[in-house]
């Protein structure tokens, strides 16, 4: 079957997508970071086939879509995924809810260390309202995982 | 999956890599500017994601136009005509006024401004980085839109153009925390440098000394220093004053005039010393902006 070569690639697309896409400004910083949720579903899922290289691709084109310099998301984005693909074997025991605060840990991560890489360029000042997103990709882990989970059964990806 | 043998370099080289990739691109890309030539295709590929993006909004306002009520369509109608005849009376003035001023300024022997281009563009994009304030219109290369090209919309000046793609560019916002532009105050020509503070609605005005003749509520406009915005452009209003003598300068605080979180259409400006010329598409051969 097709979709079954492409359903990873499709999934990352589409939280590629969901992760541009113009909000209204009261809803824009409350924006969970879906390319983080769906690598790290997959990363825990299938480590064979999604690990810190396609996070440090993911990471590239999110850079090219958001103007950041080039190199800022890769290098968040590769740190959090290897915790993952390091710990994988650990982490699918855990319940769903420990795996919701790892991943918010994570998220938390991903988002300092970005603010850390840019604050060297530019003297961009820390709010705590950038850190809104842990909470909602928090929030979200569940439904991603669930969600996946059954595409992941449904077809066969291994 | 093979989970006992792992397959190729191991994951903790491979994130070694990986950082000193993204290490070496960052210093590449920031400090030597080394990808400004290659950020044009780079920005093409990408653009597929950016229009699907997009889409959803589209649709949604498309819907919406289509589901309008014709009684709003006539209460629409009605204020526009009325709009329209007002600003004619003005630009019927206008005309008198500019022909006078060329005239007044040939006898002072000064030059005479030529007349911008303008061409209306569309919000694509918006980007939610936090740390940086940038959107992305519907025009690029193919349409003549070039680098540090100013941006207006209906009230003024939002920005500058960043980065182009070949369909697309990027544009950098007033209040973004690298921008910074020249202007003065419309009432008595005080000259000011207002940088972004990183705050949609918030711009800082630097360096302005305590006896400056500053008030809350002063309109800034583009003073056509810098020569990246022309001249005479409303950008911002006042919006406090902080006279702390124990400082070296007061602290001034604007907001820009534009509308910068609620942008949709707007308009990129050709000044006469553009680098490039407006290519207008079939529907605007005339040289006259459709909207």
């Amino acid at each position: 079957m097709r979709l079954r070569n492409y359903a990873i690639a499709l999934s990352i697309i589409i939280a590629l997508v969901l992760q541009i896409m113009p909000m209204p400004l009261t809803v824009d910083q409350f924006r969970p970071d879906w390319v983080l949720l769906v690598l790290s579903y997959w990363a825990l899922a299938v480590p064979g086939r999604v690990s810190v290289g396609v996070a440090f691709l993911n990471g590239i084109i999110l850079d090219v879509l958001m103007g950041t310099s080039l190199g800022v998301h890769s290098f968040a984005l590769c740190l959090s995924i290897f915790v993952l693909s390091s710990n994988y074997q650990r982490l699918r025991n855990y319940s769903l809810w420990q795996q919701s605060a790892v991943i918010g840990i994570l998220a938390a991560l991903y988002h300092l260390v970005m603010f850390w890489l840019q604050h060297l360029q530019t003297d961009v000042l820390f709010l705590f309202t950038f850190l809104w997103p842990v909470v909602t990709t928090m929030l979200m882990w569940p439904w991603i995982f669930a969600l996946l989970r059954k595409v992941r059964r449904q077809l066969r990806i291994t | 999956m093979n989970t006992m043998f792992t397959q190729g370099p191991s994951l903790v080289f491979r994130l070694a890599l990986a950082l000193f990739v993204s290490v070496v691109l960052i210093f590449i890309d920031h400090k030597l500017d080394g990808f400004a030539s290659s950020k044009v295709y780079l920005n093409s590929i990408v653009s597929p994601i950016q229009y699907l993006a997009s889409l959803p909004g589209q649709l949604l306002s498309s819907s919406a136009d289509q589901l309008v009520s014709h009684q709003k369509l006539l209460d629409e109608n009605a204020r526009l005509t009325y709009q329209q005849t007002v600003n004619s009376e003005k630009l019927q003035r206008f005309d008198l006024l500019k022909a006078e001023n060329e005239k007044l300024r040939k006898l002072l022997g000064s030059p005479i401004q030529t007349p911008a281009q303008i061409m209306v563009t569309e919000l694509m994009a918006v980007d939610n980085n936090p740390f940086s304030l940038q959107i992305v219109v519907n025009k690029g290369a193919i349409h003549g839109v070039y680098e540090g090209q100013p941006v207006l919309d209906e009230k003024g000046i939002v920005g500058q153009i960043m980065e182009v793609g070949t369909t697309n560019s990027r544009v950098l916002l007033l209040s973004d925390i690298t921008h910074a532009i020249p202007l003065r105050i419309a009432r008595n020509n005080v000259r000011l440098i207002a940088s972004g503070s990183g705050q949609v609605a918030e711009l800082m005005v630097e360096h302005v000394a305590h006896s400056a003749d500053v008030e809350v509520g002063d309109t800034l406009v583009s003073s056509g220093l810098g020569n990246v915005f022309p001249a005479g452009y409303p950008a911002a209003k006042i919006t406090s004053i902080i006279r702390d003598e124990s400082r070296p300068f007061a602290q001034v605080r604007a907001a820009p005039v534009a509308q910068l979180d609620r942008l949709r259409y707007m308009l990129l400006l050709w000044p006469s010393n553009a680098p490039s010329m407006p290519v207008y598409q079939e529907e605007q051969v005339t040289g006259e902006p459709k909207e």
